[in-house]
């Protein structure tokens, strides 16, 4: 008997993508580019996070039809967001078919408490973390994947760096703690005991874990994998840079050859301007997405 | 052999590198990562592990992998591919013009069981293996549409064929390292044994 959505090929579809780059797309053109490029699979959305930045009003889902034109044109997985919460947004992605749900924080919340259900499902979900605890939630929910929230569409990898950080060294914290310690630690950084159990005897978490949320030129992207990261997301750094080809390629390189320094030079040079970027103290608190999700 | 230490090399591009490497350790092999051509030199034999198949087939030539790998895997070098690595290993890919390394006698077609919501695991019967069946973990998985003459199924399922051996290259649709199964890599540890004593003699 063949059984479908285990714990296995969720997870499993994930470790697959490992040591690659997933690229926001928002038409079928940019996808083909990202494939050509050698990213792991897309997003597709209506607009990259800069854009949604720069828009305003609530975010939500994209249009179905972009989702199906992106499917059709690339054979690498498809990704697609829905609004934290949003069960039917979920369900509906789920119906189209694309490969993994991102339950993300770049989109306005749909509900203010609960996130959704993801162990109901057979799609398997990716879900933002700025800590330990966040990412354990998740995975209790039934993320298969985690990634490192960051500050999403502002070129600035500074959000990004200090929630990889604080999820490896709170990984590191739970690897040497005594097991007594281990149910205290659960209250207080809010997660499962029995995650944090499994995390004390593997040393790793569960599940893949990516980074993103302002991810802008190749160095980037080899800090993100240097501070540990399974691979990387990139949103707007692509499409928004001077040259999407030539940007694209360099950080799949990048990505892959992280401790190639000699390489990383290389591929720095003459790739044209990055995306402009957002300074992170001129963000007021409402505009952060990171601090979207509970 | 007596007493030597096979190495075996995974393709590490992209993809379920990690997985292997621990299921070879566990076999009690050594595995070695294979990033750069000069790495190929030191291995026993190869896997190519899942990952994204037109990920791995653009980058393997990118790196200047493609060729030494093609070359040593003719001259004999053992080559175990898992999904995407079955993928890189046909000669023809259905709906494609183009394929990756062409070295075993068969046609693929890619996600033949759907997309990711259809991934399922599944009892295999594997021609060989003693014991129950193995766990089949198929993720996007493709499947072997036509064999080669020279070419022994090993499994079939739901009528598709999902591994496959011609002499010294070795194909699965899914994934034993995903589990902690060890026949398969057992498997091919033995095929990589038989073909070092031949060379060795």
């Amino acid at each position: 008997m063949a059984v479908v959505g285990t714990e296995r090929v969720k997870r499993g579809m994930a470790q697959m993508q490992k040591n690659g780059v997933i690229m926001d797309v928002v038409t079928a053109e940019q996808a083909k580019i990202a494939e050509a490029a050698g990213a792991v699979a897309v997003m597709a959305l209506e607009r990259v996070p800069s854009d949604i930045r720069a828009a305003g009003g609530v975010a939500r889902m994209a249009d179905p039809t972009i989702v199906e034109q992106v499917m059709k044109a690339v054979s690498i997985p498809v990704m697609a967001k829905c609004r934290i919460g949003h069960i039917v947004e979920a369900r509906i992605l789920e119906s189209l078919g694309v490969d993994y749900i991102d339950e993300s924080e770049v989109l306005t919340p749909a509900d203010d408490k609960y996130h959704v259900n993801k162990r109901e499902f057979t799609v398997p979900f990716v879900c933002g973390a700025r800590d330990l605890g966040e990412a354990l939630r998740r995975i209790a929910e039934g993320a298969a994947m985690i990634r490192t929230k960051g500050e999403p569409g502002t070129g600035n990898i500074v959000e990004a760096v200090k929630h990889i950080r604080m999820v490896q060294s709170q990984i590191r914290k739970v690897v040497a703690m005594s097991e007594d310690e281990l149910v205290a630690e659960s209250k207080e950084i809010g997660a499962p005991y029995e995650l944090l159990l499994e995390i004390h005897r593997t040393g790793s978490l569960p599940v893949v874990n990516f980074a993103a949320g302002g991810v802008a030129t190749p160095a980037d992207a080899a800090l993100m994998m240097e501070l540990g990261s399974d691979g990387v997301f990139v949103g707007s750094g692509v499409f928004k840079s001077e040259n999407p080809e030539k940007f694209g390629r360099a950080i799949v390189d990048a990505t892959m050859n992280f401790k190639d320094y000699d390489l990383l030079a290389k591929l720095s040079q003459g790739i044209g301007t990055p995306m402009k970027g957002i300074e992170m103290s001129t963000l007021s608190i409402n505009e952060r997405m990171a601090e979207r999700g509970w | 052999m007596i007493g030597m230490i096979l190495k075996i090399g995974i393709l590490d591009v992209q993809g379920a590198v990690s997985e292997h490497a621990k299921s070879i350790r566990n076999i009690g092999a050594q595995p070695v990562l294979v990033k750069h051509p000069e790495s190929l030199a030191e291995v026993h034999g190869l896997i190519l592990p899942g990952g994204e198949s037109t990920t791995l087939g653009t980058l393997i030539r990118k790196y200047g992998l493609h060729d030494p790998i093609r070359e040593r895997a003719r001259q004999g070098m053992p080559v175990f591919g898992t999904c995407a690595g079955l993928i890189l290993l046909a000669r023809k890919i259905e709906g494609q013009d183009d394929h990756h390394l062409d070295l075993m006698d068969i046609t693929v077609n890619r996600n033949s069981f759907g997309r990711q919501r259809d991934s399922f695991e599944a009892d295999i019967e594997f021609e060989g293996l003693s014991g129950a069946p193995f766990p089949g973990v198929f993720i996007r998985a493709p499947h072997i549409v036509t064999a080669g003459s020279d070419v022994k199924v090993l499994a079939i399922y739901r009528d598709r064929i999902v591994a496959a051996r011609q002499g010294n290259l070795l194909a699965a649709s899914f994934h034993p390292e995903l589990t902690s199964d060890l026949r398969l890599h057992e498997y091919f540890k033995a095929v990589i044994e038989r073909q070092c004593a031949a060379e060795c003699v």
